[in-house]
């Protein structure tokens, strides 16, 4: 049994161009992969806890993602998830 | 009294000693200050200069918003001291929420590298004393992430408010909105801009002009404006 993690997921904001995801479009595009009409692409953090996930922990996770983590202007937080 | 001009040194900043030397041919004496300390040596002024910072993880800036010496950074805005960032500069000093908005990669997705034209949109900064208003300027202009972007509300306050310090004239070279090159505070000290007026300083070493080439010295404006200021405070 591993350290419980918590997952913090980010994304660009569904407004603004993401030049990655429209560079994978690219690719996908030359190379013929069909069926898919956007790649966006985010982040996902890992957060290694030191012991057990408290409600406080998660609100400290919470506080991070949207603070240091993520830039309110181009993101959303996305996801503050415990991994089971 | 010569005024005394701190330079930020980050991890990976790459234009500190550039920045230096413009602050020196100004006619200021600069100082190096670093990025893990908490000691602005009682400077009268700072620049944050470009390159890179903390390999830019995370975000553009983001890691260097958040290092020592940004507390007093922090408070030196807030009592007034002026300060200039310069492309990385000027994103930490976003990430640092002393300027509003955000800085993206390009729209055309490349690192962009050109002499650009710019107009200054208020010349009663800290910064930009010594240039008058509408004064169009050429200084280098280098990154792959300078898009400047924020809410429309937000940026319908900056032209209100008369925070939009420059404009990109001619070509829009990364999908600002609205073609912001650079911002100024409420309060006029913290200006900052994507384009690298240091490297706009010195006769032989700055963009081709009409007259000569690489003779363009527009950036030296900056460095005399920040002089100005601090006489302006000492006096």
């Amino acid at each position: 049994m591993g350290m419980p993690t918590i997952v913090v997921d980010v994304m660009p904001k569904a407004e603004l161009l993401d030049p990655q995801g429209k560079a994978v479009s690219g690719a996908f595009a030359r190379l013929g992969v069909e069926g898919f009409s956007q790649v966006r692409i985010g982040k996902r953090f890992e957060l290694t806890v030191d012991g057990e996930v408290t409600d406080e922990l998660l609100a400290e996770a919470r506080r991070v993602a949207e603070d240091v983590l993520s830039d309110s202007v181009i993101e959303d937080v996305v996801g503050v998830e415990v991994a089971q | 009294m010569t005024a005394r001009i701190g330079v930020f040194t980050f991890p990976g900043s790459l234009v500190a000693r550039a920045a230096q030397r413009a602050v020196r041919i100004a006619g200021a004496e600069p100082v190096a200050l670093w990025h893990g300390s908490h000691d602005l040596e009682g400077v009268d002024a700072l620049v944050l200069p470009g390159g890179f910072s903390y390999g830019d993880y995370l975000r553009s800036g983001a890691i260097a918003a958040l290092s020592p010496i940004m507390a007093e950074v922090k408070d030196a805005a807030a009592k007034g001291m002026p300060i200039l960032g310069i492309c990385n500069g000027f994103q930490m000093l976003v990430e640092a929420h002393l300027l509003p908005g955000g800085l993206i990669r390009n729209d055309h997705q490349h690192f962009v590298r050109r002499d650009q034209k710019l107009t200054v949109e208020n010349a009663t900064t800290a910064w930009t004393s010594e240039f008058t208003q509408g004064q169009e300027i050429v200084i280098p202009l280098k990154n792959g992430e300078g898009g400047y972007i924020a809410a429309d509300d937000t940026l319908d306050r900056l032209e209100g408010e008369g925070l939009v310090a420059f404009r990109y004239a001619g070509v829009n070279p990364n999908g600002s909105l609205r073609d912001i090159a650079g911002l100024t505070n409420e309060g006029g000290n913290v200006v900052g801009l994507m384009p690298h007026p240091e490297h706009a300083t010195e006769p032989g070493f700055g963009p081709d002009t009409a007259d000569a080439m690489r003779s363009g010295v527009d950036g030296l404006g900056f460095f005399t404006s920040a002089i100005a200021a601090v006489a302006a405070v000492a006096a």
